[in-house]
């Protein structure tokens, strides 16, 4: 069930160039199920920042009634959401929207994690929770430079796990699908998130494979009522999906991408 | 005695607070988060005859204490809207306010007529003032004449009260509120959002994909305020306003200044809580005003002879 609370900041670090792992507690934790889920954090009580900011879930751990999220600094919002410190709180509405499919990967099936940049996040829940339900991971996770680089460690801990960079200062030097080809990874379904013409790229590579991408949107109010981050389906001119509410999980083939 | 409680053409209302148009979709979403039986009304999300997909991505900029959208009034269409979520509403115990919108005279009669026959639409409100289509809306809400024979004609086939929408972005708008008056209106409702930009320094493109949007949020709060004060002083039908309303408080500056009703847009997307939460803080807030019934509040900043002030030259 969708939950609204003001969580309570446990830790927050600096994990990579701009980059911030946030932990926050709450019993709204004990809502969140899937990887791939994301929460819409309101940063500041004042009207601005006016709207609140889409953040995928990178961690659920019931157990301790902590959820982590791990976001870029890039605005204004991400700032002041970069300044809390622990014991400080924040909005919190989540968790929203439909995560990864675990049921797409039975146990003993092979999946193939393929992560770009700020996209690698909710695939570290999944690659756990894949994990836990016996499907081998394979992880490949792309960022720009080696500074930006974060939680390849994290990734290792559930299996293979290749990091590229687009200018070769850490892993293989290139992109995702270079490290897909040049290894000659195999899998039985792949998991995406990241950059939309990395997720075109592997739709079109594995055109007859179960593929499942995440998408990223501007969005309005996260629960599918003001319209802004609608996408086309294809083969029709007004039919539409909503990344926030329908998604942000699609099937490749469901959405124009 | 129920001490919001509003009567208006068409709408009797157990209080004055609404979802806006265009941001409550058809109350759906926000069937989740509470019983929708507690609001006053809903307006409806924008319906044109036909399903329409509306303006590419990215579709919404922040700004300072707003939001611009251009959404370009995507919705099923006419006969999905007739036969999906009218229906669906009917469950709540919530008149309808359905917004209509098209791109010809023609498509704006054939809307009013069919959807102002359903079972829980009270009101239609005219959407003259859509600034993110290309056809239709906005080119209807800028020229008194053309406003005016718009809201004339769908008057005439209208089996409920006919609210306009105005368009803030306009030289005059009390020239245009009051020749909606004279067209046979039975109220308005202002303001719908104001065109502006973003552009992005990185880029240096406008963010939207639509290129301009409309403002909408708390920052355009005092430009609504200062024209429901003109217009509610130069016309007797009944104003709902709506523009930044965040708080009970605010919706006491809309009654203040003229409005006999409200209604809370881009709020929603900010605390999907937001109306009942105001529903539940106005009556503790009109106690420690002394305010008996709401009603009360309408025009006092003008009504009040000795504090009027008269901004317009």
């Amino acid at each position: 069930m969708i939950g609204h609370e003001r969580m309570t900041v446990a830790s927050q670090r600096l994990i990579a160039e701009r980059t911030y792992e946030l932990t926050l507690s709450g019993r709204l934790v004990q809502e969140m199920r899937q990887p791939g889920q994301f929460v819409h954090v309101k940063v500041a009580a004042s009207a601005d920042p006016l709207l609140r900011r889409p953040l995928s879930l990178c961690h659920i751990d019931h157990k301790q009634g902590q959820c982590t999220i791990i976001y870029r600094q890039e605005g204004k919002g991400t700032a002041l959401l970069a300044q809390k410190q622990p014991g400080d709180t924040v909005d919190v509405l989540g968790p929203l929207g439909n995560g990864f499919p675990l049921e797409a990967a039975p146990a003993g099936s092979r999946a193939l994690l393929v992560g770009g940049g700020i996209g690698v996040p909710p695939l570290y829940e999944l690659a756990k929770q894949l994990t836990k339900r016996g499907v081998k991971v394979v992880s490949v996770l792309g960022f720009q430079t080696k500074a930006a680089v974060f939680y390849e460690e994290e990734f290792a801990a559930f299996g293979e796990t290749h990091v590229a960079t687009d200018d070769g200062s850490h892993g293989t030097a290139g992109r995702v699908t270079d490290v897909i080809e040049a290894r000659s990874l195999e899998f039985d379904v792949l998991y995406a998130c990241g950059p939309k013409p990395m997720l075109r790229a592997l739709a079109e590579r594995f055109p007859n494979r179960p593929v499942y991408v995440s998408l990223e949107e501007r969005m309005g109010c996260g629960v599918g009522a003001c319209f802004a981050c609608v996408c086309h389906v294809p083969g029709s001119e007004t039919a539409y999906k909503k990344v926030c509410s329908d998604g942000p999980v699609f099937r490749a083939g469901e959405v124009v991408l | 005695m129920n001490r919001l409680a509003v009567e208006l053409p068409g709408l009797s209302l157990k209080n004055p607070i609404m979802p806006a148009s265009g941001c409550f979709g058809f109350g759906r979403e926000y069937a989740r988060f509470y019983d929708l039986s507690v609001l006053g009304a809903i307006m409806i999300k924008a319906t044109t005859k036909e399903p329409r997909f509306g303006n590419p991505t990215p579709r919404v900029a922040e700004t300072p204490g707003g939001m611009l959208n251009a959404i370009g009034l995507q919705n099923p269409g006419l006969d999905k809207v007739l036969e999906e979520e009218l229906p669906w509403l009917e469950q709540f115990d919530v008149p309808i306010i359905a917004n209509i919108a098209g791109s010809t005279v023609e498509e704006y009669v054939e809307v009013a007529e069919a959807i102002s026959k359903a079972p829980n639409v009270h009101a239609l409100e005219l959407n003259i003032s859509c600034p993110n289509v290309k056809k239709g809306g906005i080119a209807f809400g800028t020229v008194p004449d053309v406003a005016a024979e718009l809201t004339r004609l769908v008057k005439e086939v209208s089996a409920v009260p006919v609210y306009v929408k105005l368009s803030p972005n306009v030289t005059d708008i009390v020239a245009m509120a009051k020749a909606i008056e004279q067209a046979g209106a039975d109220g308005l409702t202002m303001i719908n959002t104001l065109v502006g930009m973003r552009i992005d320094v990185k880029t240096g493109r406008p963010v939207l994909a639509n290129g301009t949007g409309g403002l909408s949020g708390p920052a355009v709060k005092p430009i609504a305020i200062r024209m429901i004060y003109d217009v509610s002083q130069a016309v007797s039908i009944p104003i709902i306003g709506m523009g930044g309303i965040q708080t009970a408080e605010d919706v006491l500056e809309f009654f203040y200044a003229g409005a006999s009703a409200v209604a809370v847009g881009t709020a929603n997307f900010v605390d999907p809580f937001v109306c009942p939460t105001i529903i539940a803080d106005l009556p503790a807030l009109l106690d420690e005003l002394g305010i008996g019934h709401i009603s009360e509040c309408i025009g006092r900043s003008w009504k009040t002879g000795a504090h009027a002030v008269h901004c317009r030259a």
